[in-house]
């Protein structure tokens, strides 16, 4: 009985669980000290070095650190046994060519959010481009598999709704590291969510309207987004590899935020 | 009147001949600045053109299936390496990462293009100081020693080439390194002149230091260049943030991509060296703080962290980071590599350790050696004055000395790959 139930589970079920798994294991970040070996003070310890007074770079608000590192390498085990696999059968099969076509697909289609976003912010100009690059690219490029506008001037004005947020002045809130998405903090996580319900309640999918074409475009999207993303979770085999990408998560934000 | 003429237009041509026939041959690497050459590197526009990919394939190798592993460092167990096969026989080259890089770096994704396009098999390995040979293959796990070092890649090669030799027939072998590889190449090539494993008929050295010692004390004090010092180092960073988004925000369809470094040096130039100083000593910083942290908690040093902590793969070390942050090279060789070899003799004195990390520690045969070639930079940023005279005179004729290129910033360069490429692609000595 119970064995037919495991054979059962479907894959998002499994995905769950684990999930399940990620937040009810002890969230604590502290190393314990093992009592069979008595302390001794290292040669450089921590109380002649750190300072209080002194503001550290990789101090990045993170109160929920015991699952973020959780859900880092869960990513970690999603890229190497799910994600990963797809997409490298993804590349085998396409020519690189036919992966750009994919691309530039993919991108046009998102323009939705980079009109929506430039216009939130007052950037009309950027707002214009948008438009403009979505009807070339739509009709002279034959549905946004090509990217003339690109070439004449027109280069995208990628917005997303973090930075909408951030432009007027909402701070980072606390460090998140998302399930299957990654690095992100409370404000992006909220622009995501806004970007997805805005994209699909009054974006190309809802101008469809056919559920099945809106699936096969969110799964050709995320593979598209993952081969185009080189990332991978542990590759730079830095012990602190988790702080690294934590502050540069946050620096390149702001540089995006900026613009 | 008429003679007259023709003579001036016979002269300005033999002029114009000499001019043009002089820039021909000079070389044109873009940056005279040996700072911003070894941070910029060569921009895409100026590369030598490299196919966009190659049939690399990535592959581990378990060298102590014994080694118990902490679980801090529960990633690094197996040994990551690249190979690149030819269809048939070929020469086989093996490529030594530099001080802190993996065998996938940028610089080594280069050179594999480069020699996988001039017909050679591939084998990239990681640097020894990279956190992953530490745990995976270092035999004492603790780095720096280049003899030692230098005998652990060479187990690693003969491991590696056991698994792959049936799919990569070798005519021949051959090595490079750049930087710290470079210093391990040479010898690497000392060891397999009595081991034989591979009698390797080529070895190039690529930017290698001469003294280790004298190259870790100048990059050490290029981070001293943070305005302010090391407490200040957040205002720096943001500052650098600040000057990136500034680039993005106004440079002239600014993309983050490679060339982005480049784009950003030409928006905004900096007024002097010292930010870029700091930033070359920031990178090597953050190698020396991954290899310090690998070395102190697999071998328990109790160097920074207490060596009664069991530390989990989720543990925060923040705190035990800051400190890293603070420790020069210099305090790692004082304080765990010293002590390391004092402990197997204590007669050892630093003095003595510090003569055997050189490459004058084996210039008899380096001098000797036919097989040898140097590729190098008067400008280089490693070298204190007087170690280039010192490389030029030891290799003489088997030197090819660049006028500029900083630290390993030209190695992209047409010049500099045809080089590298053509010390090998030459009939044999």
């Amino acid at each position: 009985m119970s064995n037919s139930i495991a054979h059962n589970r479907s894959l998002p079920k499994i995905i769950l669980a684990a999930l399940a798994v990620l937040l009810a294991a002890g969230c604590s970040v502290t190393p314990k000290p093992d009592p069979n070996i008595p302390y001794e003070p290292p040669k450089h310890k921590v109380e002649d070095y750190v300072k209080k007074d002194v503001t550290y770079a990789g101090d990045i608000y993170d109160p929920l650190e015991g699952f973020n590192r959780r859900a880092y390498s869960f990513n970690y085990y999603f890229d190497k046994f799910i994600f990963l696999p797809v997409v490298n059968t993804y590349e085998f099969i396409l020519p690189d060519y036919v992966e750009d076509r994919v691309s530039n697909f993919v991108d046009n289609v998102f323009e939705f959010n980079n009109v929506l976003n430039n216009l939130l912010q007052f950037k009309f100009k950027q707002t214009g481009i948008t438009l403009a690059r979505f009807v070339v690219n739509t009709t002279v490029g034959v549905a946004g598999l090509w990217d003339p506008a690109t070439g004449w001037g027109m280069p995208r004005q990628t917005e997303d709704f973090g930075q909408t947020l951030g432009h007027y002045g909402v701070g980072n809130g606390p460090y998140l590291v998302l399930p299957v998405f990654g690095p992100s903090n409370l404000r992006d996580t909220t622009g995501l969510v806004a970007d997805g319900l805005a994209f699909s309640t009054y974006g190309p999918p809802a101008w469809v309207d056919d559920d099945d074409a809106t699936l096969a475009f969110n799964i050709v999207s995320a593979v598209d987004k993952r081969h185009r993303q080189s990332f991978r979770y542990y590759s730079t085999g830095s012990p602190f590899e988790y702080d690294m990408i934590r502050m540069l998560y946050n620096s390149k934000r702001k540089i995006e935020i900026a613009k | 009147m008429h003679k007259k003429t023709n003579w001036l237009g016979f002269l300005t041509a033999c002029l114009l001949l000499i001019v043009s026939a002089g820039s021909a041959t000079a070389y044109d690497y873009p940056f005279s600045d040996p700072y911003v050459a070894t941070i910029v590197g060569t921009p895409a526009e100026f590369a030598a053109k490299l196919p966009k990919e190659v049939p690399v394939k990535f592959d581990t190798i378990k060298m102590f299936p014994d080694r118990k592993i902490p679980d801090l460092l529960w990633n690094l167990d197996e040994l990551y390496y690249s190979t690149i096969c030819q269809d048939g026989p070929a020469p086989l080259i093996f490529l030594v990462a530099g001080t802190g890089a993996g065998f996938n770096s940028p610089k080594m994704q280069a050179m594999q293009k480069a020699f996988y396009q001039s017909g050679f098999h591939v084998i990239s390995l990681s640097s020894p100081t990279h956190p992953n040979f530490i745990v995976a293959a270092s035999t004492s796990g603790v780095p720096g020693h280049l003899e030692e070092d230098s005998a652990d890649l060479y187990r690693v090669m003969q491991a590696v080439w056991a698994k792959h030799k049936e799919k990569m027939p070798a005519t021949e072998f051959y090595l490079t390194g750049y930087s710290l590889g470079a210093a391990q190449s040479a010898f690497i090539a000392k060891l397999d002149e009595q081991e034989k494993a591979f009698n390797f008929s080529k070895v190039l050295l690529i930017n290698p230091p001469v003294s280790l010692y004298n190259s870790v004390v100048l990059l050490d004090a290029m981070l001293e260049k943070v305005p302010g010092g090391l407490d200040n180092f957040n205002a720096f960073y943001q500052g650098i943030v600040d000057a990136f988004a500034d680039v993005y925000k106004n440079g002239d369809d600014v993309q983050f991509n490679n060339d982005f470094l480049y784009q950003a040096y030409k928006y905004r130039k900096p007024k002097s060296d010292d930010p870029l100083e700091a930033l070359i000593g920031l990178s090597f910083r953050i190698s020396s703080m991954n290899m310090v942290l690998s070395t102190d908690v697999l071998t328990k040093a109790n160097y920074v962290v207490p060596k009664n902590l069991i530390i989990e793969r989720h543990n925060n070390l923040s705190n035990y980071t800051k400190v890293l942050a603070r420790l020069s090279f210099v305090d790692y060789f004082r304080g765990i590599f010293v002590p390391h070899f004092q402990a197997k003799d204590p007669k050892v004195t630093e003095d003595e350790l510090i003569q055997e990390l050189s490459l004058r520690s084996i210039e008899d045969y380096l001098r000797n050696s036919p097989k040898f070639g140097l590729i190098d930079n008067e400008d280089d940023l490693i070298l204190q004055p007087g170690e280039i005279d010192y490389l030029r005179n030891l290799f003489g004729s088997r030197a090819t000395i660049f006028p500029h290129g900083g630290h390993c910033g030209n190695m992209d360069y047409p010049d500099n790959v045809a080089a590298m490429v053509g010390f090998f692609k030459a009939a044999k000595n």
